[in-house]
């Protein structure tokens, strides 16, 4: 009853007529590119004049829609369960539940497939679909679900020195620069970047490009000296990255990128609690050294384990491992970016393999205060169940870790300008062994906070000779939130409750953790 | 012909004892060399070939989280190598009853060297790791079943790595650093199994 209202409705509007798109023959066009938490895969397009259209019958198989034509009304129908669409097939327009609204184009035949208009996938079909579409045509992409996929461009000012590249971010996305010879690595937190037009090149940078799918890489010139970042709002959504950049041996850095340097991700304004080690030099410091920092917790490291084709265990109903712990890990971001404003990375945001030693050099390349490794149990046994916190063992690693346990070595270096400064030499396999009593101590916060929320195991607080946790040069603790061999915990472990529940207890934990170090810190005061 | 049967006499006796004191050299010279390990013979009164010695052997105890020890008859062999085979041989047969086995489905040893220092090098096939569950607990009984199978077992051995396919690998399913030697760690035994 109510859909033939709406065929009626449609028909009636679509009398007034129009120019029809199917009147012109559609030629082929480049695919769009479709972004869903299950990955990125393309979707048929032609164009008609210089309007685009999408293949509905790969939309409709994706969003798992039905397709009627009504060749009566001159319409199509589509839907989901009882959600229903109309588009008519004179005119750009469409109903849903009695509304109508205006379409850019009428659905187009090409031969037995329907085209239909890049907007009536976010307007007609997404409503109908229960989920978000934002369609990009600039860059023919469209995102299904809320995957962070800000648009990326880069420009490079003329004029200088110094050398600044600017890049705007939409919507707004952390992001962490790291520096490596000859070149400067910005990785933004998100799913994907909508990477658009690059415009840089010359003066100090040699060039912008894709380092992989999240990462930038400004290539270096070699008279590159240093570096300063800032983030400027451009409006409620987006902001702009702007680099500065001054050759070796000239006039240091004083200032000169307006406004107030900002730490990746946070909200305008605020003052840089830790900033990669070039940017946060003050004029009159030596060169090549970190300015020392008071005691904190302001960088993050969570690390959701496994990915890709390692998935690490999969319960009795099918769970993966590796999707349970990036879906707690990104909660916790979350919680941790919008509650305690520390700048929080992950060490993959994505389905891919990432090895043991990328995971503890992005911590310390980042110099991060905390390492947590997130994992999902199981045992031979089904019964197993409960929560675990692991920090690490030193068995196996000798007793050169031992060593390290007890004294790091400190030798001096000279510095630029003269004298000298002791730095702590650290071999990377023995990193974590220097801060095993902060680890500890974590661990037993961990514990006591996820005892007040979820079940534990017999044996809460362990130690084991972890892979993940021996290069991490800061504290760090491995976390099992539960058995996925356990069919119950299994079912649990998925819940919204449970995640939540887990990524209360961490971000409680961090609190208490932090209030520890920032004690410590006042007691040693004179 | 006195002096003769006499001298026949000393002859035979003298024979006798070179004889018997061949043989017996021979049989000093071939006995089995005792085993480093300290473990008895089952049966000292067992000819070599089907000679067993007991070995504390270590399968996932009932909670699923910890080792526990059994006592298992292995097939006693010529010098820690050899011996450390039969008992990891020993590992890898079905569990006894009540329990169930760390080690997964599947798996075959290809080798096993006992360097100097008393590191003992257990290469496995690939399914040791390609049929492994995963998960961390499952990881650590999986390794600390072989690793105690040789340390507790042979005290010539101190520590045990585990090779796949005769390369070092960094972890079996994600966790364990396989990359070193591995000292025993008996708190992943069951208190008073090891």
């Amino acid at each position: 009853m109510s859909n033939r209202f709406l065929l009626a409705a449609v028909s009636i509007l679509a009398a007034a007529g129009a120019a029809r798109l199917d009147a012109q023959s559609p030629r082929p066009a480049a695919p769009y590119s479709l972004l869903s938490a299950e990955g990125r895969r393309t979707v048929s397009a032609a164009s008609v004049g210089d309007q685009d259209l999408l293949r509905l019958d790969e939309l409709a198989q994706v969003l798992k829609l039905t397709v009627r034509e009504d060749r009566a009304a001159r319409a199509l129908t589509i839907a989901r369960g009882t959600n229903v669409v109309v588009l008519s097939l004179d005119q750009g327009l469409a109903s849903i539940g009695g509304r109508i609204f205006a379409l850019s184009a009428a659905p187009v035949r090409d031969g037995t497939r329907w085209l239909i208009a890049p907007d009536a996938v976010s307007r007609a079909l997404a409503p109908i679909a229960g989920v978000r579409m934002d369609v990009r045509k600039a860059s023919r992409l469209i995102v299904l679900g809320d995957l962070r996929v800000p648009r990326i461009t880069v420009q490079q000012e003329p004029g200088g020195p110094p050398t600044r590249v600017a890049i705007e971010i939409a919507p707004r996305a952390a992001y962490s620069i790291v520096q490596e010879p000859r070149r400067l690595l910005v990785r933004f937190d998100a799913d994907a970047l909508d990477l658009g037009p690059i415009s840089a090149g010359g003066g100090l940078v040699e060039s912008v490009t894709a380092a992989d799918p999240l990462t930038l890489a400004v290539a270096l010139d070699r008279d590159f000296g240093t570096f300063r970042a800032a983030t400027v709002p451009v409006d409620a959504a987006s902001s702009r990255l702007v680099i500065e950049l001054t050759a070796a041996g000239s006039s240091p850095l004083s200032g000169s990128v307006r406004p107030q340097a900002v730490p990746p991700g946070a909200p305008p304004g605020q003052p840089a609690p830790q900033q990669p080690a070039a940017a946060a030099r003050p004029p009159e410091a030596p060169a090549a050294l970190p300015v020392s920092q008071p005691p904190g917790v302001r960088t993050i490291v969570i690390d959701p384990g496994h990915g890709g084709d390692e998935q690490g265990t999969q319960g009795a109903g099918g769970v993966l491992e590796k999707d349970l712990v990036l879906d707690v890990a990104r909660r916790l971001r979350s919680v941790l970016d919008s509650r305690l404003g520390v700048r929080v990375l992950l060490t993959r945001d994505d389905d891919r393999v990432v090895p043991h030693d990328e995971r503890a050099s992005i911590a310390n390349n980042n110099k991060a205060d905390l390492f947590i490794s997130l994992h999902a149990n199981a045992s031979p046994n089904r019964s197993a169940r409960g929560a675990e916190v692991f920090y690490l063992s030193l068995d196996g690693l000798g007793a050169d870790a031992r060593r390290m346990a007890d004294s790091p070595e400190s030798k001096p270096v000279p510095v630029l300008g003269g004298g000298s400064r002791d730095i702590d030499l650290i071999l990377w396999d023995m990193a974590q062994a220097r801060h095993l009593s902060e680890s500890a101590a974590f661990a037993v916060l961990v514990e006591e906070e996820l005892r007040r929320r979820v079940e534990m195991s017999p044996n809460p607080v362990q130690q084991a000779p972890f892979r993940v946790l021996v290069a991490a040069n800061m504290p760090a603790v491995l976390v099992e939130m539960g058995f996925l061999s356990n069919p119950e915990q299994e079912a649990q472990l998925v819940s919204d409750e449970f995640k939540n529940r887990v990524v209360q207890s961490l971000f409680d934990a961090i609190v208490r953790y932090r209030g520890r170090v920032e004690a410590q810190a006042a007691s040693r005061l004179p | 012909m006195a002096v003769s049967t006499r001298a026949v006499a000393l002859t035979l006796i003298t024979a006798a004892a070179i004889g018997a004191g061949t043989w017996g050299t021979l049989r000093f010279l071939n006995r089995p060399a005792r085993s480093p390990a300290a473990v008895a013979p089952a049966s000292a009164r067992q000819p070599d070939a089907g000679r067993r010695i007991k070995a504390t052997l270590h399968y996932v105890a009932p909670d699923g989280l910890r080792l526990a020890a059994s006592e298992r008859d292995v097939m006693y062999a010529e010098g820690a190598s050899e011996q450390a085979k039969r008992i990891v041989e020993a590992l890898l047969e079905p569990a006894p009853g009540g329990l169930s086995s760390a080690i997964p489905p599947g798996t075959a040893l290809r080798g096993l060297f006992v360097g100097e220092r008393g590191d003992a090098y257990v290469d496995f096939n690939g399914n040791l790791r390609t049929n492994h569950p995963g998960g961390s607990a499952s990881e650590i009984l999986t390794v600390y079943a072989i690793v105690s199978a040789l340390t507790v077992n042979l005290p010539a051995i101190t520590s045990v790595q585990i090779l796949i396919e005769g390369h070092e690998v960094d972890t079996l399913a994600g966790h364990v650093d396989l990359r070193r030697p591995l000292p025993n760690a008996p708190q992943w035994a069951e208190k008073g199994s090891s």
